[in-house]
């Protein structure tokens, strides 16, 4: 160590990524790949259930929805749509429910290491990721199996996907930061994310509903990003998020409430981050 | 040992406060908050420090000593910003290994090497830098075969050797320990100190918080007593020490004083074994008789002495010992004074690895008050006849049918 290196800098305590972004993001990788691989690489079968669960889910929606509402024929490509959409969900709903607890359940981490905050309901975020990854595929060999015709529109859909990333990593982000504080964020969120299922059009598209109720429907940031997920890859037909919302202004408040959720999400965990070792 | 005041100064705390602010009944949930918005004054304030300003030197072993509750772990929290501190700053030069207990961030469902790495991402290096040293690691650990074992499948001995392992090889600039040298047994945390003095050898800077004053006497340079939350004394390990005995033991005005408890405290001058041909070895055959010699130095005044000499098994368990006191007419050395304690024993022991330690208290007459022990030495006993337990006794015992 030479004397050139002895400069005295401030510590500052702890931040949402202390020690610097390029630690921080070699831990989210690391973190998120073992725990991936711990889910599911254990097992024989391990992998086979992560794919299992939004399949089964599908299989009962579809027959639900099909036979006791008859939506199959209303709408193109209903099976596949509902699939796409349950995938799409999944991940949402997955690391969220997840991200609650991330950081009491790493507490002695948190305790005991100087170690970036924000990375570990990122890494929650991260390993979901993984499983959306693999899920889209399964979708997509599906999806051509039942003879949907690829277009240059599904080039776009990874926006789609950004978007919705963003979006579940704000959320999580805010739900683990307020859990040690307000220990029923867990049973909250829990109700939350179901009532949020029923408010995003995944089991039904948004120009079936009623006018009131899609107006409802249409301030739910999740909305636009769904169907233009259904417009881009199942149905070029489809409405689209603007048409849908009933006109191009109305998506505003949507988009307004994405911002406001992404603030929230910095303002809150920058807030809670130096002392969360002291909450827990 | 008193270097450091000639090196940079690499830690520099000035003012450093914190408060935490424990609620009466803690307001956990929305619906609490919601029946009670205005419940925010009920917390109970604890100051757990009052603005402590230090400096610790480069190459320096600090030692931060203090009752259960002085603050001294929230000050190692605060310097390796895991706390926040309410005011003051602390500012440090170097990389910091930020961790401050072994094996903090090891997952039991994955291997060691998964574990090594991520531990080594954790200190701050590079993915591929952390791969690189995974073979340093293992190596030191001795668990090489065990890589790819979970960790939930290790003893408590390999986890403990691993984690060393870890914060050894991750070489850190400064390394902020929590009574690090507690786990494990006695011959693990002799391989601990002999690794500390490597480390000071090359420039490194230690910061150790514990309340176990032998180390403190042992390896520090220098020493802080913290006492609810203040600053006591800074300097001299010995009387930081001895500034802790006297909180423990000296009653509710922590005065200590003349009533109080006996200042005792010495310095190791030399300590060694010796040969039958009296030359100085260190380690010693089965059978032939051990040669031990020490001197011991006083620091302030000693009445009535009694040094009080274990032999410990690897384990750390005592095996035998002996007590000797002063011989001749006077029972007082004088500050400053030497007392030299020198002779043979003949040795019982059986091959294996073993510590001498050397326990100094005061004859009183409402019995001895140990207050100061010192590890003297450490030495193995070679030899090819093994056997049971620790010590063999000549024996008389014969088996016959009958």
């Amino acid at each position: 160590m030479s004397d050139v290196e002895l400069q005295l800098r401030d510590v500052r305590g702890p931040s949402a990524l202390g020690g610097g972004w390029r630690r921080a993001l070699e831990l989210l990788y690391l973190i998120a790949v073992t725990e991936f691989k711990r889910n599911y690489l254990g097992t024989a079968l391990g992998y086979l259930w992560s794919l299992a669960r939004p399949l089964l889910l599908f299989a009962v929606l579809l027959a639900v929805f099909t036979q006791a509402f008859d939506l199959g024929d209303r709408v193109t490509h209903y099976p596949m749509l509902l699939l796409f959409n349950i995938v799409l969900f999944s991940f949402f709903q997955e690391a969220t429910t997840q991200a609650v607890s991330s950081i009491v359940s790493q507490e002695s981490v948190v305790r005991k290491t100087q170690f970036p905050r924000l990375v570990i309901p990122l890494a929650v975020v991260l390993t979901s990721l993984f499983n959306l990854a693999v899920n889209l595929a399964v979708v997509l060999v599906f999806v051509l199996v039942a003879g949907i015709e690829p277009t240059w529109t599904w080039l776009l859909f990874p926006l789609v996907v950004v978007l919705l990333i963003v979006l579940t990593t704000a959320v999580a982000t805010i739900l683990s930061a307020l859990y040690p504080r307000f220990r029923d964020t867990a049973i909250i969120w829990g109700v939350a994310a179901t009532a949020l299922f029923y408010a995003t059009p995944v089991l039904y598209p948004v120009d079936i509903v009623s006018t009131r109720l899609r107006e409802l429907i249409s301030l739910n940031p999740l909305t636009p990003l769904f169907e233009l997920a259904r417009k881009w890859v199942i149905d070029p037909h489809a409405p689209g998020p603007a048409a849908a919302a009933g006109g191009s202004a109305r998506l505003l408040v949507p988009a307004a409430v994405f911002v406001a959720v992404c603030a929230l999400a910095v303002w809150v965990f920058g807030r809670e981050a130096p002392r969360i070792a002291e909450e827990l | 040992m008193a270097r450091g005041h000639d090196t940079p100064v690499v830690i520099e705390a000035r003012g450093v406060e914190k408060t935490f602010r424990i609620p009466q009944h803690r307001v956990d949930t929305l619906k609490e908050r919601a029946l009670h918005p205005f419940a925010r004054g009920q917390y109970r304030e604890l100051r757990a420090l009052n603005g402590i300003s230090f400096d610790v030197h480069r190459g320096e072993f600090f030692g931060i000593v203090g009752r259960n509750g002085s603050g001294k772990s929230t000050l190692l929290k605060i310097m390796s910003s895991i706390y926040r501190a309410d005011a003051g700053r602390i500012r440090m030069a170097g990389r910091l290994a930020p961790f401050i207990e072994l094996g903090v961030g090891f997952n039991p469902e994955l291997t060691s090497r998964e574990n090594v790495v991520l531990n080594g991402v954790m200190m701050g290096l590079g993915r591929r830098d952390a791969q690189r040293r995974l073979d340093a690691v293992l190596d030191f650990a001795e668990l090489r075969e065990f890589a790819d074992l979970k960790l939930k499948n290790y003893s408590s001995g390999m986890m403990v050797r691993l984690a060393f392992a870890v914060m050894v090889e991750a070489d850190a600039d400064i390394m902020l320990v929590d009574e690090v040298l507690a786990v494990g047994d006695a011959a693990f945390a002799q391989k601990c100190m002999d690794v500390f003095r490597e480390k000071r050898r090359a420039g490194r800077t230690l910061v150790l918080v514990t309340h176990d004053m032998a180390t403190v006497q042992g390896i520090c340079d220098r020493a802080m007593l913290v006492h609810d939350g203040d600053l006591r004394y800074a300097g001299d390990p010995e009387e930081a020490a001895l500034r802790y005995y006297r909180l423990n033991f000296g009653g509710p005005n922590g005065g200590g004083g003349a009533g109080g408890v006996p200042d005792v405290n010495v310095r190791v001058v030399d300590a060694h074994l010796e040969n039958a041909r009296g030359e100085r070895v260190e380690n010693v055959e089965q059978g032939e008789p051990i040669g031990i010699h020490v001197l011991f130095e006083a620091r302030h005044e000693l009445v009535s002495p009694v040094f009080g000499f274990h032999f410990l098994n690897a384990d750390g368990v005592p095996v035998f010992g002996f007590n000797r006191s002063l011989e001749g007419g006077d029972d007082r050395v004088a500050a400053g004074g030497r007392v030299r304690i020198a002779g043979t024993l003949e040795n019982p022991l059986l091959p294996g690895r073993y510590f001498v330690s050397c326990m100094v208290s005061r004859n009183r007459t409402q019995g001895d008050l140990a207050l100061h022990v010192i590890r003297l030495l450490e030495f193995v006993v070679y030899g090819t006849r093994p056997g049971p337990g620790s010590v063999t006794v000549r024996t008389d015992v014969v088996a016959r049918g009958a």
